[in-house]
């Protein structure tokens, strides 16, 4: 067969070239099909005549029943006019198209575009096309294609399709795909007109998300009797689980928001809350953290990943070098005298935002999103999650666990708790207060460093990056407690979810504004915010 | 003696009020006399942008007095100047009447762009310039009266009321920046033909506004003095100094600060009505935490609790701002970055200090103060 096959080809080659087109009668006389007839019938004149034989081809098991099926689908699978040969275009530019044999896949070169004839389909033919084909994927060997096969089949079961669909549920494993392909039956059984049918069909599509599920059970609803009552209490049924989702969804939102305004409000909670020093130059800090994460992206062009990963320290450590630098060139001198060293460091982020603008470029700058951060994690057919704010609310938590165990864990900590409740005591223990100045303020840079590369995956990186996070980092701090860690996280996440709920009525900049005006208001009731300083930490 | 009438035999008043009239009596010469190739001659231009900064010197002063005497560091005080502002500007939009684009006899321009059928309640009365002018100092003021009564009552002060009058200045900056406020959204107002039937664009009304603009520097200074070199003030300076103590010695320093935080409130709204005519328009960006901070740090270099210096550090920093977005723009940021670092490192008494310094050889009482103060 293998020779036969051969010679055929290496026949119609010398043919094609030695002929070419217009002998085409006798090129089709050196290599006669073998035509099965489940593909003969495809080519009849009547297109319920063509339906019936997509059927029954699909009955046949065919080895190259998908090949003809997608063809067909596609308008490839077409028919040399004076020959009869079913062949499949592969390439339909120009005057002479280029044609495989559709039995065999042998190439039969180019042919002029007006002696071939298509395959003719309708709408109705596509549409049983694409189910027909659905109930194909089944087979295939990943739960993932099949689930998503079965998927394609909802709300497209006919009469056609619901008994090769019911044999194809006995014979699947995967529990995700028997209930896609019982809902996608039971669908069918709506339509069925028999009341124990539509009823037993309503208890299996309760409580489904899908909105193909709902829009079937919205049209029985839509008619009268004890069918259309119960289908309406699955609805009613349906829209609560939709409501919680949605509940859910905001939440996550809110939550991810939270994370941003904590991770942007932590180096605050440091250098603001536990050193006193007001750092307006804070938000500048976390610009140059994401600028980090571009620039190590330019350096390894290619691997995204990699440079996001190298970001983390990298971004830590620029971010901690500037704030040293601001720290001893500015700050050190106005000790004491919050209004002063206020007004000094916003010049500083003015110097610095320009410095960007000067160095880099006034137009924002785009950070690519590495392949395992992007897409998201499907829940259910309501409520999918998307990976990179997942990944960023995980990375706030742990900074956030990171800065607990070095403050209270570590010399440093105590040190730094020392300083700032007694500073002649501490130092008159031994303790060297300078050091702790810059090393505090280092590491609440630092955080700002990695809040920076956090917020490149959610955000345009552009020079006024840090000024639209000021405000907000100082009110997360200043609602929570100055000198609370704890109270900056349970302030960040609540002011990011407060933001979330309100946005869907309010709108964002509303809802944004009414978030401020609660915190003004807030801080005039409690001035000391939500979890006040007690103790001794109080007094200093 | 009346409290009022102090001022007048206070030297640095006498001197700074002969100053001001003089300058204002020069320019004025200046502009009208000479013809406009004649070396000396000030032009119009040049008037409005000195009229501008005068504005500016008021806005200072205004900051000055909370700041420098009261020792509240508002960063909010550009939100005051706006409403002054946008309380002239719908004035000045209502006169245009049917003039505008659309030509609706009513309707704002931008209102009937945004197909709005009638004017918003807060529009009525704009068109009489009494009610306008009374709310230039009326709307800030009652922003003032309310925002203050709560933060003094709890206590707020200190980084803490800075950073609440930033995010009260920001959130209006939002508000004002949506369509839907009615206060023309992102343009704000512009587009203004006449004030108090005066054309805008003539020569004359723009001297006039220069010159007013003086006037209310002149009276704007005086009433700061009048209320510092009072009984008053002295509280005022006590409650800067030692809060606590003032407040057990009997004062209630809250509403000493209430009245003086209105105050100022109301003389920022001044310089802002007086501004807008001036430049022509009034949009959010005058909300922005940005130029609230820069009042500051005119105030900051010019010199703390002098009033004076507020006004020399506002025409300076406002003349190089001028000088320096016209050479080059792209440094701008660097030197007024530049400023406030040098103002508080290297000046902390600021020019003012530097004068009074090199006169007597030590820092002023005043001044002293305030190091004491934030120390």
């Amino acid at each position: 067969m293998n020779l036969l096959r051969t010679i055929k080809a290496t026949l119609l080659f010398w043919c094609c070239v030695a002929l070419a087109t217009p002998v085409l009668a006798q090129q089709t006389n050196i290599a006669e099909q073998d035509v099965p007839p489940e593909l003969a019938a495809l080519a009849a004149d009547s297109y319920a005549d063509k339906g019936k034989a997509i059927q029954a081809l699909i009955a046949s098991d065919h080895p190259r029943t998908r090949t003809w099926l997608t063809t067909l689908l596609d308008g490839k699978l077409q028919r040399i006019k004076e020959s009869g040969r079913f062949v499949i275009v592969t390439d339909n530019r120009g005057r002479d198209w280029t044609v495989i044999d559709a039995v065999d896949d042998t190439p039969l070169g180019e042919v002029s575009r007006r002696n071939i004839d298509r395959i003719t389909i309708n709408n109705a033919l596509r549409n049983q096309l694409r189910s027909a084909m659905a109930v194909l994927d089944l087979d295939a060997p990943t739960v993932q294609e099949r689930l998503a096969s079965a998927d394609r089949l909802l709300g497209k079961v006919d009469v056609n399709l619901a008994e090769p669909l019911a044999a194809r549920l006995e014979a699947e494993e995967s529990p995700a795909v028997r209930d896609k392909l019982t809902q996608a039956l039971a669908i069918y059984q709506l339509q069925s007109g028999d009341s124990a049918a539509i009823s037993e069909a309503i208890d299996t599509l309760s409580g489904s998300l899908n909105p193909a599920v709902r829009a079937a059970l919205n049209g029985v609803a839509a008619g009268e009797g004890e069918a259309a009552e119960s289908a309406r209490q699955a609805l009613a049924g349906i829209e609560q689980k939709l409501k919680l989702n949605r509940a859910a969804e905001t939440l996550y939102f809110g939550l991810s928001l939270g994370s941003v305004l904590v991770l942007a409000a932590i180096g605050l909670a440091i250098t603001f809350g536990v050193m006193g020093v007001i750092n307006m130059a804070h938000g500048e800090l976390i610009m140059l953290g994401a600028y980090t994460t571009w620039m190590m992206q330019q350096l390894l062009p290619g691997q995204p990943g990699l440079a996001l990963i190298l970001s983390i320290p990298a971004g830590f450590l620029v971010a901690a070098v500037a704030g040293i630098i601001i720290e001893r060139s500015v700050i050190r001198f106005l000790k004491g005298r919050p209004l002063e060293t206020l007004l000094a460091t916003f010049g500083v982020s003015l110097i610095l935002q320009q410095l960007v603008r000067t160095l880099v470029s006034p137009l924002n700058r785009t950070v690519v999103t590495p392949e395992w951060m992007s897409g998201s994690l499907v829940i259910n057919e309501a409520l999918s999650l998307t990976l990179n704010r997942l990944y960023v609310l995980g990375f706030a938590l742990v900074v956030f666990a990171g800065i607990m165990l070095v403050m209270r864990k570590t010399r440093l900590g105590l040190e730094v708790r020392a300083v700032t409740q007694n500073r002649a005591m501490a130092r008159s223990m031994g303790i060297r207060a300078t050091r702790v100045d810059i090393m505090t303020f280092a590491l609440g840079s630092g955080v700002a460093g990695l809040a920076g590369v956090a917020l490149s995956q959610l955000t345009n990186v552009g020079p006024n990056l840090g000024q639209s996070y000021i405000i907000d980092s100082f009110m997360v701090v200043v609602f929570g407690g100055v000198g609370n860690l704890w109270g900056t996280l349970v302030a960040g996440m609540s002011l990011g979810v407060i933001n979330q709920v309100l946005e869907p009525w309010a709108g964002a900049i509303l809802a944004k504004i009414i978030v401020l005006v609660f915190i003004i208001l807030f801080i005039q009731k409690r001035p000391r915010g939500l979890f006040p300083q007690k103790g001794r930490a109080a007094e200093g | 003696m009346h409290w009022l009438a102090k001022p007048a035999t206070e030297r640095s008043t006498q001197i700074f009020i002969g100053v001001l009239t003089a300058a204002l009596v020069a320019v004025c010469l200046l502009n009208l006399l000479l013809p406009a190739g004649h070396p000396l001659h000030v032009s119009t231009y040049t008037v409005t942008l000195l009229g501008k900064y005068l504005c500016y010197a008021l806005l200072a002063v205004a900051v000055d007095l909370v700041w420098g005497y009261l020792g509240i560091l508002s960063l909010g005080h550009g939100a005051f100047f706006a409403l002054g502002g946008y309380a002239m500007g719908m004035y000045l939009m209502r006169q245009i009447g049917d003039r505008g684009v659309y030509g609706h006899p009513v309707l704002p321009d931008f209102m009937v762009f945004l197909d709005w059928e009638s004017l918003p309640w807060y529009w009525h009365g704009f068109d009489m310039a009494w009610f306008a002018f009374l709310m230039v100092l009326l709307v800030p003021g009652l922003l003032a009266l309310v925002f203050g009564f709560l933060a003094f009552r709890s206590r707020v002060t200190g980084v803490y009321l800075s950073i609440i009058t930033q995010a009260l200045t920001f959130a209006l900056m939002l508000a004002f920046f949506r369509n839907e406020m009615g206060f023309g959204g992102n343009n704000g107002l512009t587009d203004f033909k006449e004030l108090l039937t005066f054309d805008l664009s003539a020569d004359s009304t723009r001297l006039g506004l220069f010159v007013a603009s003086g006037l209310a520097l002149g009276l704007g200074y005086w009433l700061c003095r009048a209320i510092v070199s009072s009984k008053l003030g002295r509280v005022c300076v006590a409650s800067r100094d030692a809060e606590a103590r003032t407040r057990f010695l009997g004062y209630r320093v809250e509403r000493v600060q209430l009245f003086v935080f209105v105050v100022s409130a109301m003389l920022a709204g001044v310089a802002g009505a007086l501004y807008v005519p001036q430049v022509g328009i009034i949009n959010p960006s005058v909300f922005s935490p940005l130029f609230s901070i820069e009042i500051v740090v005119w105030v900051a270099l010019g010199g703390r609790a002098t009033l004076y210096g507020a006004v020399i550090g506002a025409i300076l920093v406002n003349y190089a701002k001028t000088v320096f977005t016209g050479v080059m723009p792209d440094a701008w940021l660097f030197a007024l970055g530049g400023l406030f670092v040098i103002a508080t490192v290297v000046l902390p008494q600021g020019l003012a200090g530097l004068l009074a310094k090199r006169k007597r050889g030590k820092p002023t009482a005043s001044a002293k103060g305030v190091k004491e103060a934030t120390a």
